[in-house]
């Protein structure tokens, strides 16, 4: 206790300026798991030299729920409302992922109609997804209106949803072989309109940020993705293409029909905050664009596989009325969709990058393993390499630039 | 190969980099935008419109005769992914008039602590006996308060028009003495 010595600022003062005492002592800082800037519950934990980062290592899994496992304890059709809670900032486009992969095993193709259906839903929740992810950047990095336009929109974007699947949230939309329910009357009518008066409120986010200053100074130039890196690390989505890789499952590898439609791929030029930036305003554009075409060309006929009757249940009418049909759906819900044995891997374009269902099935109506790539998962690995260089303040900036979602990264 | 486009970028202009244009152009929207009409809902003094087949709670209904149209098959119970419903099935008295339904659930809970609000249930149900219907807002004092139990979910599902009348239809057969089971 004798040993207290006092120290006065000023005294302080003269050591840093000697700078000798303080030099090369690092600290340690964990950012999250609960923390505005980490969109959800990811932790940081970062050693830093003075402002600077000098190591960063992403601890992940506090929004681990399992879903890998109980995916293997139900059917098919029951892990619909689970395929929500992935990326839940897009449900819609995750059911439609895990839909046509369970397809997929079944070898069963799906009417135009249908697909027309489903393209619908995954542009539409890339808009959605993409307006949140803009807009929330926007707030990251200090604009603040921004995000309270894009989030106008986004609400509009889920008063149609609601219309067309019950729920504005969790959707829990398609069923194997088919969707839920038809789309309502009017339905497409409301979606066109929702477009006609998205794109002015594009141009008024493009007015309030891509020209401007303080959003390019903190944006450009800050964390540099090259291309070698992005593809190393197995990024996909807007920000793989932010580094000038053009890689878009939509048209490398179409599935629901999406070659029937004609968009652009935006590529970034220099793989920065900011091109992660204009990528996403970009892709609003081009689903907008889509979302005219599929309306203007939209099929009639079933939104079911109907020839597929030991996977999608027959309509309620014939259940009510018929003995056959009763059967038959008791013999789908409580024995699940019949599949063949088999195993089966796709990967659907998500607005966050490639979502991958590999499914391994012994016949029957439950898989028996059932893996999730997430792409928020493989995206957040390139952080303890991408932070380290950077200012504190940055890391707020590169985070809301990679646009993740804890839910689909910890499943 | 993909259509690509590849978003190149200018310069900033020598006004731009003053940030007096981004001002002026920041004020304008901001000032248009607060003349327009406000988006906000002031809940819960105003409620938003809930469209029909709308997935709210979960809720069972009885038919226009007032006869519960639940025949416990348990079909909802079984495919309820978080596993919400438990019901404990009942025999229908020999004498009732409704003898002819054979059964009724003695108990239904659904535990709304559970339900995701998935449908499921509703879509399944071989009676159209169980609907999600527009109630989206609860709440409770305690874990108990929070499981409807049937009583609960009869007084929430009220009645709903039934299309297909098949148990009046089994009736009237039975009362020819005709009835195929
Ligand atoms: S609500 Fe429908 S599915 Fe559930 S037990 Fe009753 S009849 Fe069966
Ligand atoms: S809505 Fe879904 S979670 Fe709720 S009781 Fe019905 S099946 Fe279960």
């Amino acid at each position: 206790m004798s040993q207290i010595k006092e120290i006065t600022i000023g005294d302080v003062a003269k050591r840093s300026a000697d700078g000798e005492e303080f030099s090369g002592e690092t600290m340690a800082l964990n950012i999250g798991p609960s923390h505005p800037t980490t969109h959800g519950v990811l932790r940081l934990m970062m050693e830093l030299d003075g402002d600077v980062i000098k190591s960063a290592r992403p601890v992940v899994g506090y929004l681990h729920r399992g879903d890998e496992k109980i995916a293997e304890n139900m059917t098919y059709n029951q892990f619909v409302p689970y395929t929500d809670r992935l990326d839940y900032l897009a449900p819609l486009a995750n059911n439609v992922a895990y839909a046509i992969a369970v397809e997929k095993l079944a070898q069963l193709e799906v009417p135009e109609r249908c697909q027309a259906i489903r393209v619908l839903c995954c542009e539409l929740a890339r808009i959605s997804s993409h307006l949140l992810g803009v807009g929330v950047y926007g707030m990251d990095a200090g604009a603040w209106t921004v995000f309270m336009y894009t989030f106008t929109q986004r609400e509009k974007l889920y008063t149609l949803f609601e219309e067309l699947t019950g729920a504005r949230f969790t959707t829990s939309y398609t069923r194997i072989g088919g969707v839920a329910r038809d789309i309502p009357d009017g339905w497409l009518g409301r979606v066109s309109d929702f477009c006609d008066q998205v794109l002015p409120v594009l141009d008024e986010v493009d007015k309030l940020l891509t020209r401007n200053r303080i959003f390019m100074d903190r944006t450009e130039g800050v964390g540099t993705i090259s291309k070698e890196k992005a593809l190393a690390y197995g990024m996909t989505g807007p920000n793989l293409r932010a580094s000038g890789v053009d890689l878009d499952l939509r048209k490398d590898r179409p599935y629901s029909g999406y070659e029937r439609y004609d968009f652009d791929v935006p590529i970034g030029t220099r793989g920065d905050c900011y091109d992660r930036y204009l990528i996403r305003g970009e892709e609003i554009r081009q689903s907008v664009r889509i979302v005219r075409q599929v309306i203007d060309q939209f099929p009639d006929g079933a939104y079911y596989a109907e020839d597929a009757k030991k996977i999608f249940a027959p309509q309620k009418a014939k259940i009510l009325t018929s003995m056959e049909e009763l059967i038959q759906n008791f013999m789908i819900v409580t024995e699940g969709p019949r599949m063949p044995e088999g195993e089966v891997y796709f990967e659907a374009e998500n607005p966050k990058g490639a979502l991958g269902f590999f499914i391994v099935s012994k016949g029957g109506g439950v898989p028996y393993r059932l893996k999730i790539r997430g792409p928020s998962f493989c995206n957040l690995s390139i952080l303890d390499d991408l932070l380290p260089g950077h200012y504190l303040t940055d890391v707020t900036v590169i985070l809301g630039s990679l646009d993740f979602v804890m839910g689909e990264c910890d499943r | 190969m993909a259509k690509t486009k590849v978003l190149e970028r200018k310069p900033l202009s020598l006004a731009e980099r003053t940030y007096l244009p981004q001002i002026v152009t920041g004020l304008k929207t901001t000032l248009v935008n607060m003349l327009r009409p406000s988006v906000t809902l002031q809940y819960p003094e105003e409620r938003p419109v809930i469209p029909e087949n709308y997935r709210g709670v979960p809720t069972l209904v009885k038919d226009p005769n007032g006869r519960e149209k639940c025949v416990s098959c348990q079909l909802c119970e079984f495919v309820c992914p978080p596993k919400a419903i438990r019901i404990t099935p009942g025999e229908i008295a020999d004498d009732a008039d409704t003898a002819h339904v054979e059964k009724a659930p003695k108990e239904f809970d659904i535990n709304m602590l559970r339900c995701i609000y998935c449908g499921l249930c509703e879509e399944v149900c071989p009676e159209e006996a169980i609907f999600l219907q527009d109630v989206f807002s609860v709440s409770g004092y305690s874990r108990e308060e929070m499981i409807n139990n049937k009583q609960k979910l009869y007084e929430l599902g009220g009645t709903l028009p039934d299309r297909h009348r098949k148990w009046d239809k089994k009736k009237a057969a039975e009362l020819q003495g005709a009835a195929h089971h």
